[in-house]
């Protein structure tokens, strides 16, 4: 089990120290899938990011199985199996994906054709490459989230893994979720904006403002999203064609 | 004749783990050692100064020459000069490099004036490996020069890789390209502690059509000092690309000297030079994966010069 117990994250950014997390406090538990969703910049990676080690909390305390890991630096989090898939993957000037799957994988011994196809990339055509700027955003991604496929987790965290993946690829990549939560009993925590991914979720984490939200289940949320509000009542009496400016009319 | 010290150097220039096969020539300490003809590639020693020539008759296909340089005597100061006939419609190996092992506290050194001749349609690829190794604090000293002249339809692939040891070098390379040759320079340099490293390469695109393009990664690690004047020329309607990349680390200080000259219209040349530190987000990606920082730097570094 991971335990955040009144975590606080200060980052320091343009204008001064930002606190951008506030006293969040979650236990995630082994062999369940955790949705985390919410408005943009409310916080989601920001979280998993503190799991990981990347960033540190100025306040709070983080337990992977009773032990406290606060501490610890990115590396030693990663060997007790603490796994992130990044929002936005590094690229690479000279390593190979077959490269970045062997560092993933360490001593263990990992079938990199099985693990590309569950990501749905051919390995004939990929495990060579090199992940530089020649890399689509949807290949760069899919790759990311093959380097969390190829270890050994406990706790794996997806930010957005299903940004920029196509449509046709979208159902192998939940199947992939699927799968890794039958096989094993990793604790899954997916952060998403799709209904599709939500609909995986044993619970759902809504991040907004720094803050915890709601946990809550996927039928609420699922519930909430068939009635929101799509558009603007006003759209129709906003001005149209050229404008040097805009005005709401609200 | 060779001792383990010299099998090793040549493992780390020539990749030559046995005597090589086809056409070769050891030099060691300033003297020629082993040589070996083919039927198609016949080495001689010059009559007027220290060096040999290479000549590769005609039509010779998929055939190497190796001539490794090793030293492993202080003090030396060894000058030589190799010329290369590479015949027609040819397609070669050429594996050259210089391996020093000053175990002593004077200064060795080795110039090496190579000049090339690649005739209409050969294709010749060139692997240069500059090394250094021992003890001592006797400085280890490599200046070498190239100069290649390749012909119509002729493509020259160069491979120039400075690794490890070699404590000053001034590479100088000058190349012309007549119609339709083409040229692909990948160059590695890693240069730490507080060595000093200079690349010159000149690019001649004289002949219509022709092409480079040059790729240079370095990284400067410690107090070491890099160099690097590139410069393409177009003289005719020809393409040339010249990517300069480099890592630079702790006190290190780096200079890219970029220059396009178009003396034609139709000369489409471009330079890119990039300097910086390594890119955070990929030290904390591979930390993710349980490598230390360290040991993600190492692998980022080590992938940068691949
Ligand atoms: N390094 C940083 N320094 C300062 N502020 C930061 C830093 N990183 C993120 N922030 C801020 O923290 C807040 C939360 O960002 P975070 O990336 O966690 O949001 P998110 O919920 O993942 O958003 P999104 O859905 O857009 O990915 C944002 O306001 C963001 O601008
Ligand atoms: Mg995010």
């Amino acid at each position: 089990m991971l335990e955040l117990i009144n975590i606080d994250v200060e980052l320091e950014g343009d204008n001064g120290w930002d606190k951008v997390l506030n006293d969040i406090n979650l236990s995630l538990e082994r062999n369940k899938i955790y949705v985390m969703t919410g408005p943009n910049g409310g916080g989601k990676s920001s979280i998993a990011k503190t799991i990981m080690g990347i960033h540190k909390p100025s306040r709070g305390k983080i337990l992977i199985d009773g032990i406290d890991i606060t501490d610890m630096s990115i590396s030693e989090r990663a060997r007790r199996g603490i796994g992130y898939a990044f929002q936005t993957p590094a690229r690479f000037k000279g390593l190979k994906v077959k490269d970045l799957l062997n560092l993933a994988a360490g001593e263990r011994e990992i079938d990199h054709c099985e693990i590309l196809y569950n990501v749905g990339l051919c390995a004939q055509d990929y495990l060579d490459r090199e992940i530089n700027s020649t890399f689509s955003g949807g290949e760069l991604k899919r790759i990311e989230i093959a380097s969390l496929l190829a270890r050994q987790i406990k706790v794996a965290l997806f930010d957005e893994p299903e940004a920029g993946i196509d449509l046709w690829s979208f159902q192998r990549l939940t199947e992939t979720f699927i799968n890794l939560h039958q096989k094993s009993d990793t604790t899954l925590v997916i952060i998403s904006h799709q209904e599709r991914i939500l609909r995986l979720a044993d619970v759902v984490i809504m991040v907004e403002n720094g803050r915890i939200s709601e946990i809550t289940n996927k039928d609420k949320i699922l519930e909430e999203i068939s009635q929101l509000d799509t558009g603007c009542e006003h759209r129709d009496n906003c001005g149209k064609g050229v404008m040097e400016y805009a005005d709401c009319i609200r | 004749m060779l001792t383990a010290l010299d099998k090793k150097l040549l493992v780390e220039v020539a990749d030559i783990h046995d005597i090589p096969q086809g056409a070769y020539n050891i030099r060691k300490n300033g003297e020629g050692i082993i040589r070996n003809n083919s039927a198609n590639i016949e080495i001689i020693s010059k009559k007027d100064k220290p060096g040999i020539d290479i000549l590769i008759k005609p039509g010779t296909k998929n055939e190497s020459v190796h001539i490794p340089v090793i030293i492993s005597e202080e003090g030396l100061n060894d000058i030589v000069y190799n010329t290369f006939k590479i015949g027609t419609n040819s397609d070669v190996l050429i594996v050259a490099g210089c391996g020093i092992h000053n175990g002593g506290s004077e200064k060795t050194q080795h110039d090496g004036v190579h000049e090339f001749f690649v005739g209409k349609g050969a294709h010749m690829r060139y692997i240069e490996k500059h090394y250094g190794e021992g003890k001592g604090d006797g400085e280890r000293v490599l200046n070498p020069k190239t100069i290649i002249h390749v012909e119509e339809d002729g493509v020259v692939e160069l491979e120039m890789d400075q690794i490890k040891g070699v404590d000053y070098t001034i590479r100088d390379t000058y190349i012309k390209l007549y119609r339709n040759a083409r040229l692909i320079v990948n160059e590695k340099l890693l240069t730490y502690l507080d060595q000093s490293a200079e690349s010159k390469i000149v690019v001649e695109l004289l002949g219509e059509d022709a092409s480079a393009q040059i790729i240079s990664r370095s990284v400067a690690k410690d107090d070491s000092k890099q160099v690097f004047y590139l410069s393409l020329k177009g003289h005719s309607k020809c393409r040339g690309h010249i990517q300069c990349d480099s890592i630079i680390m702790d006190r290190a200080k780096v200079s890219a000297i970029p220059e396009i000259v178009a003396h034609h219209s139709g000369a489409q040349l471009i330079h890119e030079a990039a300097i910086g530190k390594i890119a955070s987000d990929q030290i904390t990606k591979l930390m993710t994966l349980g490598l230390s920082g360290e040991e993600a730097e190492e692998t980022i570094l080590q992938g940068f010069l691949g």
